[in-house]
């Protein structure tokens, strides 16, 4: 048997919404974190430490669109159809927020407090909406015949809003420690004081979504508590444990960038526990990776693309964040 | 809603938002592009016109290209939502390529348009005008995937059809279909066309209102300079690609021309205008050419092409719409000729800069580019109808399971949003523009503030680009 493509294209995809959960995290987060700063000029300067890369973050979104209807047709289409309501909210959000980046330093100074609050209201919207796709993805989808079947608004569950809230929560916290690590002063230490009750909230909904989800999900429930698995992903919990107790003892000590470091693991050890949980199906609760692949040739041919350009990827990436790293201060201007 | 039934509208939802992002790309292409010239001839020559007119550009073009990239994030996701037979279908041949326009276009927009944007006191002037070829690259390689993928759906090549599903056998053949180099090269013109009848009214109207003058005259002759060549180069390419067409969607042909039948001994006469009428199967009120049509059609007095009766009742696009908008784009393009000849004609007698009535007539034609290419799409993608993969799959068949309701809903929220934050950015972008190039920018600014700070301050620091109460 040759190499398992299906394999390498969950891993792919897998990697590039991890790295917009992380990336487009921070400046949602931003967003987020809005309606608690006054000053027009904090705010300019939260702005303005995410200005150069927002739209790049945004592209690894584009990615796992496209990706997904390149190796996985059928999970593409029946997610999506499934979600259609919650990811018109999610546009419209990142749309209302994407435009306010421009918009509220173009706009007259009558104007420039409603793009304020747009750029707040779109990243609220948008990261509560991805939060409930993902409680939908976790509960499953109802599949006849190779299409969605279930209604228009089966994805309202209190399970999937319990996540969206939970979302919010963590992209507050990439957000709060992200702008610890590129403001100085007053505006680093107000963003220190907000992280911490943040990462309390977000260590709950961890909790609650860990306990709810087995609960609810005897398959979920039979992957984690069997042995040997138990043995396996017990390092799981104790790590979030871990991380949130550096995460708050960092934000206490004079570090600028370690509470953000491991504000990103705790996103990943959250992100790989709902991997462990769902593995290998790519529509839950059912249909595997294997079952919705595409054929061979379409996801051979892509996946020359892939593994030579995503280096090249990453590398332009990081030369972008090293061109505008370090701290960023209030009335350093706009383009 | 208006008894329109679940497709239809899921149809006119595309429509609407596939129309509104076009504009964007379209501006993102020649302008990304323009903006490497500028850039490069600042380098080479060294006349502040050029770092200014790049600052001046750079600005409308953020506000453009975060547009794009916004509204283009919905279509992206609406194939799932909304064609979700068509993406299970089709997605092993439109995924690939939209995923190798993402890996390979949009990221290296996105990557190096910070640096271009914001990073001109930031890197070293070498490596700022690799950041802007790097993303104006970025925007054609864009339109090359995503021209394969919509030709593929025209005249789809190098598949089969295997348990209900699309295979690709011949990626060559699927990416270099039939019709895509006519496409993809109609596609990348008319973008620079649009962008540079857009440039030109904009220094058309500093030089009507007599400001920034020798900004504006550089700006208008080199837009002037490009209408003269791409406008021309246009033509010709439409002209082939109709060649194409009649070859492979003989249909839409017969449909843009309201041509419904062959008389015995009677050649194709050019419909002037008319009424297309799909229920008697004739154009009413046609003013018609003898012999023009088979001349144009087929470049031979007595050509003939297949009349709309020749095709099923249930497989001809609607004649009504493309007759219309076919004419619309061409009478449009004809425009931009004349404009191209004139601006020629009035350099020549040196009063280019001179003329209020030419400088009027570019102004007037500064949003022509952007409608020519939208009714150029409808013609495009209406006269495919009713096929969604031309001859594979039916657009009725493509369509997600949604109620009408849902869709409805959706429509209004889209509708009434799109109109609020486009139609503000739009506003925003003309107001940059009437506001015109503002001389010094960044490269004076860093010279003053780089004794004191080893890390120069952002561009433009010194002039900030909001908009004073008076002027907006």
């Amino acid at each position: 048997m040759g190499i398992d493509l299906p394999l390498i294209w969950a891993i792919i995809i897998g990697f590039g919404l991890m790295m917009y959960v992380i990336m487009d995290g921070f400046d949602l987060g931003i967003g987020i974190l809005f309606p608690f700063i006054h000053d027009r000029h904090d705010r300019d300067t939260m702005v303005n430490t995410i200005a150069p890369v927002w739209d790049g973050n945004e592209t690894w979104l584009v990615l796992g669109a496209a990706a997904l209807l390149a190796a996985f047709p059928l999970a593409y289409s029946v997610i999506l159809s499934a979600l259609y309501l919650p990811l018109v909210l999610m546009l419209g959000g990142l749309i209302w927020r994407g435009v306010a980046f421009e918009f509220r330093f173009k706009a007259d100074e009558a104007h420039k407090p409603f793009w304020d609050k747009a750029f707040a209201s779109g990243s609220y919207i948008a990261t509560f909406s991805q939060g409930v796709a993902l409680g939908t993805f976790i509960t499953g989808f109802e599949v006849t015949g190779g299409a969605y079947s279930g209604g228009g608004l089966d994805w309202l569950t209190p399970f999937s809003l319990c996540t969206g809230f939970g979302l919010v929560a963590a992209y507050a916290l990439l957000g709060s420690t992200w702008l610890v690590m590129k403001t100085e002063g007053a505006l680093q230490d107000r963003m220190k004081d907000l992280a911490r009750p943040v990462t309390i909230t977000v260590l709950m909904t961890i909790a609650i979504v860990s306990v709810w989800t087995p609960l609810s999900h005897p398959a979920v429930a039979a992957r984690w508590f069997s042995l040997p698995n138990i043995v396996f992903f017990a390092p799981v919990p104790i790590l979030v444990l871990l991380v949130t107790w550096a995460i708050l003892r960092t934000l206490r000590q004079d570090s600028h960038a370690a509470p953000f470091l491991f504000a990103l693991v705790l996103l990943f050890l959250g992100y790989s526990g709902l991997a462990i949980s769902l593995w290998p199906n790519i529509i839950p609760p059912s249909i595997s990776i294997w079952d919705a692949a595409s054929p061979p040739e379409s996801m051979g041919f892509t996946l020359v693309g892939a593994l030579f350009i995503i280096p090249f990827i990453l590398a332009y990436t990081t030369w972008s964040y090293y061109v505008f790293r370090g701290k960023v201060r209030t009335g350093e201007g706009y383009h | 809603m208006f008894g329109l039934t679940a497709p239809e509208l899921a149809r006119i939802q595309f429509g609407f938002t596939v129309s509104f992002h076009i504009i964007f790309p379209a501006i993102t292409i020649g302008l990304a592009s323009y903006l490497a010239v500028l850039e490069g001839l600042w380098l080479w020559k060294k006349d502040t016109v050029y770092r200014d007119l790049y600052h001046f550009w750079s600005k409308i073009f953020a506000v453009n290209f975060a547009m794009g990239v916004v509204s283009g994030l919905v279509m992206a996701y609406q194939f799932g939502t909304n064609w979700s037979y068509f993406s299970t279908f089709a997605g092993s041949i439109t995924g690939p390529l939209l995923t190798y326009e993402v890996l390979t276009a949009f990221f290296l927009e996105a990557g190096f348009l910070g640096v271009a944007l914001f990073g001109w006191n930031k890197v070293g002037p070498g490596l700022h005008f690799f950041a802007t070829i790097m993303v104006a690259t970025g925007t054609l390689i864009s339109a090359s995937w995503i021209m394969a993928s919509n030709s593929w759906m025209h005249t789809p090549a190098g598949f089969e059809i295997i348990n209900g599903r699309v295979v690709p056998v011949d990626w060559l053949k699927v990416i270099f279909n039939p019709s895509y180099p006519y496409r993809l090269a109609h596609m990348v013109v008319a973008a620079y066309l649009a962008t540079a009848l857009f440039v030109g009214a904009s220094g058309a109207w500093h030089l009507l209102n007599r400001r920034h003058t020798r900004t504006a005259r550089t700006m208008f002759s080199m837009a002037m300079w490009m209408v003269l060549v791409v406008a021309p180069l246009q033509i010709a390419i439409g002209d082939a690609l109709g060649l194409n067409t009649l070859k492979h969607q003989p249909a839409k042909i017969a449909a843009i021309e309201g041509h419904w039948e062959n008389r015995p001994g009677v050649t194709v006469p050019l419909v002037l205008f008319g009424w297309p009428d799909m229920e008697s199967e004739t154009t009413r009120y046609a003013v018609e050419i003898p012999y023009l049509g088979s001349l144009i059609l087929t470049h031979d007095w007595k050509g003939r092409i297949p009349g709309l009766t020749e095709f099923a009742p249930e497989d001809r696009p609607n004649s009504t719409i493309v007759f219309w908008s076919f004419r619309i784009m061409v009478g449009l393009g004809l425009l931009m000729l004349l404009l191209s000849v004139w601006s020629l004609w009035l350099r020549w007698r040196r009063r280019l800069f001179r003329s209020r009535l030419f400088l009027r007539y570019a102004v007037l034609m500064g949003p022509s580019g952007l409608i020519a290419i939208l009714a150029g799409w409808y013609t495009t993608e209406i006269g495919r109808q009713p096929w969604v993969v031309y001859g594979v799959m039916r657009t009725k068949d493509a369509v997600s399971n949604h109620s009408a309701l849902t869709l409805s809903t959706t429509l209004i929220v889209i509708i009434v949003m799109y109109f609020a934050v486009f139609g503000t950015g739009i506003s925003y972008m003309l107001k940059l523009v009437a506001k015109g190039p503002q001389a010094g920018g960044p490269g004076d600014v860093a010279s003053e503030r780089g004794a004191q700070s080893r890390r120069p301050s952002r561009p433009l620091s010194a002039v900030p680009d909001s908009f004073d109460p008076d002027v907006s």
